[in-house]
């Protein structure tokens, strides 16, 4: 069907507000991967050491390892209320092309939940004693990262939504995809610290970002189809 | 779709895809036999001993095969349910259901074949190096595709969104190979490389080579079964299938 470009970016911008504002009336939930990020980084002195020479040397990865739990956690509830409440059947019967408003919902989503991970991670990066040279590659890794963990999370959270209780089956699919991520996104960190320069590594994540953010919109809106109507 | 030869088509029906294969199956079975027995004969008795590791490099005739088909296993999948997806062919999706748990198996294969050899040669089962590491996320992502085969119970959605994931996953796949040159540690760099003279010695890569050649027969040949036994499983209520039942 031929849309005007008013409607296709209406239908854009009309799904990004919806879905703030959603997020917005429960900033309960907004908050609990964050206090799920605080917990666990609680947990590395509890169980391994609280000596500050050791967690400097995991900071830059766990850190890492803990942001991609966090944001697995979340890519759950992408899509989850919106196919229990059947506005996602009605996404899919749009107009407008699938792709573009599972890229709003993305972009949405990770405006509440990757930013505000990526903000709130220099304050762990002091509670687990990261050096003063890892904090700004760490804020600037885990922008880019969490955006893409975002559009990845996407797809298998578009593959397990119609699936009773596939949040753990969501984290088994993803988390394969997600591992290139998490090396150079750690390694940038840990290249930083180390007194490299984390240019590279970052441009890098870059590179995924944007790869991910061509293919990833196609392929959830595909798997949404799928998974809905088979 | 006039541009496709008539072949194409007439195998697309899982109908004639079983009685064609059913003709394969003796050939395959021979070649591969055959050559699976010379190349384990030749490798583990004839070929010459390693001057640094002796006889425990002998593995590589079962680590190597295994990990070549586990790679090209994935690629067999994907491409069996890019086909589905896009030509929506039955058939298709049923080798892809098929080479789901046959790629997992050769690689699982490969990472405890790997792990015996590591034992002799680094002296500990389990190092984090980049190609063993990324040979375990290619298991998880083989893995992810069978859970989530498994998780549907509409069949048609199954297959579709296994094949979306075995999609999604062959991005993974260029990363592998990448991974050996990015993180090489304390692997064997790629030894074979289909450009340029192998750095093997011939008396010890031409029993490699049969035994390679042995596990792709095999490889078709198990994936040829299994997707016969998913046919019959599929297709039981047609009359084909009954009147071969009523035959037997």
């Amino acid at each position: 069907m031929l849309l005007s470009t008013e409607a296709r970016g209406g239908a854009f911008a009309a799904i990004f507000r919806r879905d703030l504002r959603l997020a917005f009336r429960h900033r309960g939930e907004l908050a609990n991967p964050l206090f799920f990020f605080l917990m666990v980084a609680t947990l590395v002195p509890l169980g391994v050491s609280p000596e500050a020479r050791v967690l400097a040397g995991l900071a830059p990865g766990m850190i890492w390892v803990m942001a991609l739990l966090a944001s697995l956690l979340s890519a759950e509830t992408l899509f989850v209320s919106d196919y229990r409440d059947g506005s996602l059947e009605q996404l899919l019967i749009a107009p407008q092309s699938l792709w573009q408003l599972v890229l709003a919902k993305v972009l949405a989503h990770w405006l509440v939940t990757g930013l505000p991970l990526t903000l709130f991670s220099p304050l762990l990066g002091v509670m687990l004693s990261l050096p003063a040279e890892g904090f700004l590659p760490l804020v600037l890794s885990l922008a880019m990262g969490t955006l893409t963990l975002s559009m990845i999370g996407s797809v298998g959270a578009a593959l397990t939504v119609a699936i009773p209780r596939g949040g753990l089956l969501l984290s088994l699919i993803v988390m394969p995809l997600y591992m290139p991520v998490l090396i150079f996104g750690a390694s940038s960190v840990q290249q930083a610290v180390d007194g490299f320069s984390a240019g590279g590594t970052l441009a890098i994540l870059g590179a995924l970002l944007a790869f991910s953010c061509m293919v990833t919109p196609f392929a959830a809106a595909g798997a949404l189809r799928v998974g809905l109507h088979g | 779709m006039a541009s496709f030869p008539q072949w194409f088509h007439r195998l697309g029906s899982p109908k004639s895809f079983y009685q064609v294969t059913g003709r394969w199956l003796p050939w395959l079975a021979v070649t591969s036999l055959i050559l699976l027995v010379v190349g384990t004969v030749w490798g583990l008795g004839f070929a010459p001993q390693d001057a640094k590791q002796g006889n425990s490099y002998r593995i590589i005739y079962i680590h190597v095969p295994a990990s070549f088909l586990a790679l090209a296993g994935y690629y067999v999948m994907a491409v069996a349910g890019a086909v589905g997806l896009i030509w929506r062919m039955k058939l298709a999706h049923m080798v892809m259901k098929s080479a789901a748990p046959i790629g997992a198996a050769l690689t699982f294969v490969a990472l405890f074949t790997g792990a015996l050899w590591g034992k002799p040669t680094w002296g500990t089962y389990w190092v984090w190096d980049a190609r063993i590491t990324s040979m375990l996320v290619l298991f998880f992502l083989y893995l992810g595709v069978l859970a989530l085969q498994h998780a549907y119970t509409n069949g048609d959605a199954a297959n579709k969104a296994s094949a979306v994931l075995a999609l999604v996953g062959t991005v993974n796949i260029p990363i592998i190979y990448k991974s050996v040159d990015w993180w090489y540690t304390l692997h064997q760099p790629a030894t074979i490389k289909l450009t340029g003279a192998p750095s093997m010695h011939p008396d010890m890569f031409q029993p490699l080579l049969v035994m390679i050649v042995g596990f792709y027969c095999f490889y078709a040949l198990v994936l040829i079964l299994a997707t016969r036994a998913e046919i019959l499983y599929r297709e039981r209520r047609t009359s084909w299938v009954r009147a071969l039942i009523i035959r037997e």
